[in-house]
């Protein structure tokens, strides 16, 4: 590579990420511009009751620990920090990180907010299909909660330009984090497809943070990772055309390698030649990886077409209750024991007549994740059931907890380790909405 | 021989999607990818699951296929009452799928 190169870090790669790896990128990395992705699908709806609940919250619950322990170390390096803590309440989020830069003494920190993501007042009022069910918007009527369109790099790049020290979102397309500052650095055209397909790979590459190095990688035997405990996060210097080069800092464990990189560049892609954002549609099928040394690759060969006329909206909306208890069986006959405990529940919640539906019995030990539906060779030395189910009501659905309780004195012998519980379903509906209805906007807080 | 023996997988969900890629460790064993690692057999082998439809994307240059696995998550993980939700565990359960030796 030649010229100029800007180094980008990814710093989380969900809300609950370990921190310190993020914090020694900042120290040691030499970075330009840290990303924390940390908004699930769903995330964005919890943020959203959670704001209801309690006003002023609804950002990252981690963004208070995550931005006093990152701004020290950022603002005196000249990193500018990018993330989608914002979450539901992205101005909220921008009032405490400027209070937290006035606590640290960062006299005159600039944070900007993008906002613009909520388009709940245009899904409620209008009529959309929903693109991975059958039905529109209109069927989840009242219980629909959020409803977030996926911005792409457009405000985070305006915030950039206005000399944000660090940059906070609602809900963007992931890579965005990423692709923002090197429009922002390269001057990139709005439709120079190829470069923010290039762009977008190398967000998509970071935005997971661990898992490109190392994380949820090892199989023990078959492929190891070294000291996972202390595993670093991944950087990349990009170049003015989009190639890249990955690495991550000595001394940290895990690895970064062509394997690490190639099971991150498909995870979560559908399509691999049609990967839907909002900037660009990224073509990631001739992605070449290249090992250029220990820890460090070499990615190129990104591409990209123009942009949908439509962008992404998740739905947020009340979905019930589901209750749910599980109990333990060990020993000889173990699993017949578990058996005949699904059984009981089963005719208990039938005999007296509990409104609850979408039913589940199931032994985890057996048959709880695995889908290969054959037996095991050997009966489990432990095994435990689980029945689960949804209801409209908290009360209807903790009939099911209660039943697999009163298993302890009333089902097979030998059951111990009851556990029960009933939550609210928060759940997600997607559709597309034209671009025209979306209008991204910043607002600035200085310290 | 098992698919384990000659690739290694990832797993992701999208939804009610479940997204499986699989690749080969040596770029001799994509062949043997591609004639082992059909929709038909992914569907038998995974013969416990309610998918509605499998799709397989060839990557030549990766020596991987990307498996998408339609209708899988029983409404996806927002809304699925199974213990992992995501589907997470999806990926490796195939890598004991028999592989034709050679």
């Amino acid at each position: 590579m030649t010229g100029r190169t800007v180094r980008i870090g990814g710093g989380a790669g969900f809300s609950g990420d370990r921190i310190e790896p993020a914090l020694d990128l900042l120290a040691r990395g030499d970075l330009d511009y840290l990303a924390f992705e940390c908004l699930a699908e769903r995330t964005i709806g919890l943020a959203q009751a959670a704001r209801r609940a309690a006003n002023g919250a609804g950002f990252d619950p981690l963004l208070d620990e995550r931005m006093r322990t990152a701004m020290p170390l950022a603002h005196p390096r000249g990193v500018r920090i990018i993330t989608n803590m914002g979450a539901a309440n992205t101005p909220a989020a921008v009032t405490r990180v400027t209070e937290i830069a006035r606590d640290l003494g960062l006299h005159g920190y600039r944070t900007a907010a993008v906002v613009g993501d909520d388009v709940l007042d245009t899904v409620r009022a209008g009529d959309f299909p929903l693109i991975d069910r059958e039905g529109s918007s209109r069927d989840l009527g009242g219980s629909i909660v959020a409803a977030n369109a996926y911005l792409g790099s457009e405000g985070i790049v305006a915030a950039l330009q206005g000399g944000a020290d660090a940059v906070i979102t609602g809900r963007v397309c992931d890579p965005a984090l990423f692709l923002a500052p090197l429009i922002h650095e390269f001057g990139w055209a709005a439709d120079d497809w190829e470069r923010l397909g290039r762009g977008t790979l190398v967000g998509h590459l970071l935005e997971c943070a661990g898992q490109l190095s190392g994380g949820y990688f090892a199989d023990p035997g078959v492929k190891d990772v070294p000291d996972l405990a202390r595993l670093g996060f991944p950087y990349a210097d990009v170049s003015a055309d989009g190639t890249a080069q990955f690495g991550k800092l000595p001394d940290t464990g895990g690895r970064l390698d062509a394997a690490t990189c190639k099971e991150q560049l498909l995870y979560e892609i559908l399509d691999p030649g049609a990967y839907l954002q909002a900037d660009v549609v990224a073509d990631f099928r001739h992605v070449r990886i290249v090992e250029t040394g220990r820890d460090q690759v070499r990615v190129s060969g990104g591409a990209g077409r123009a942009r949908p006329d439509t962008l992404k909206v998740s739905i947020s909306y009340d979905d019930g209750y589901a209750g749910e208890g599980q109990i333990s069986y060990a020993g000889p006959g173990a699993v017949a024991r578990a058996e005949l405990a699904l059984d009981v529940v089963r005719d208990r919640l039938r005999l007296t007549g509990a409104p609850v539906t979408d039913l589940r019995f199931e032994l985890i030990g057996v048959n709880a994740v695995d889908r290969r539906g054959r037996p095991g060779e050997r009966e489990p030395t432990e095994v435990r059931a689980r029945v689960v189910g949804r209801a409209s009501t908290h009360a209807a659905a903790d009939r099911i907890g209660a039943e697999v309780e009163a298993l302890y004195t009333n089902g097979p012998s030998g059951g111990g380790g009851v556990s029960r519980s009933v939550r609210s379903v928060l759940a997600v509906a997607s559709t597309l909405i034209d671009r025209a209805l979306v209008t991204p906007r910043i607002q600035f807080e200085v310290a | 021989m098992v698919l384990r023996d000659i690739a290694h997988v990832r797993t992701g969900d999208k939804g009610d999607i479940s997204q499986i890629a699989v690749f080969a460790y040596r770029p001799e064993d994509y062949p043997r990818l591609l004639a082992s690692v059909t929709s038909e057999r992914v569907a038998a082998h995974l013969g416990g699951l309610p998918s509605r439809k499998i799709t397989r994307h060839e990557l030549p240059g990766l020596h991987a296929l990307n498996l998408i696995l339609e209708g899988a998550l029983a409404g996806g993980v927002t809304r699925s009452l199974a213990l992992d939700a995501h589907g997470k565990t999806l990926g490796a359960q195939l890598l004991d799928l028999p592989i034709s030796p050679g």
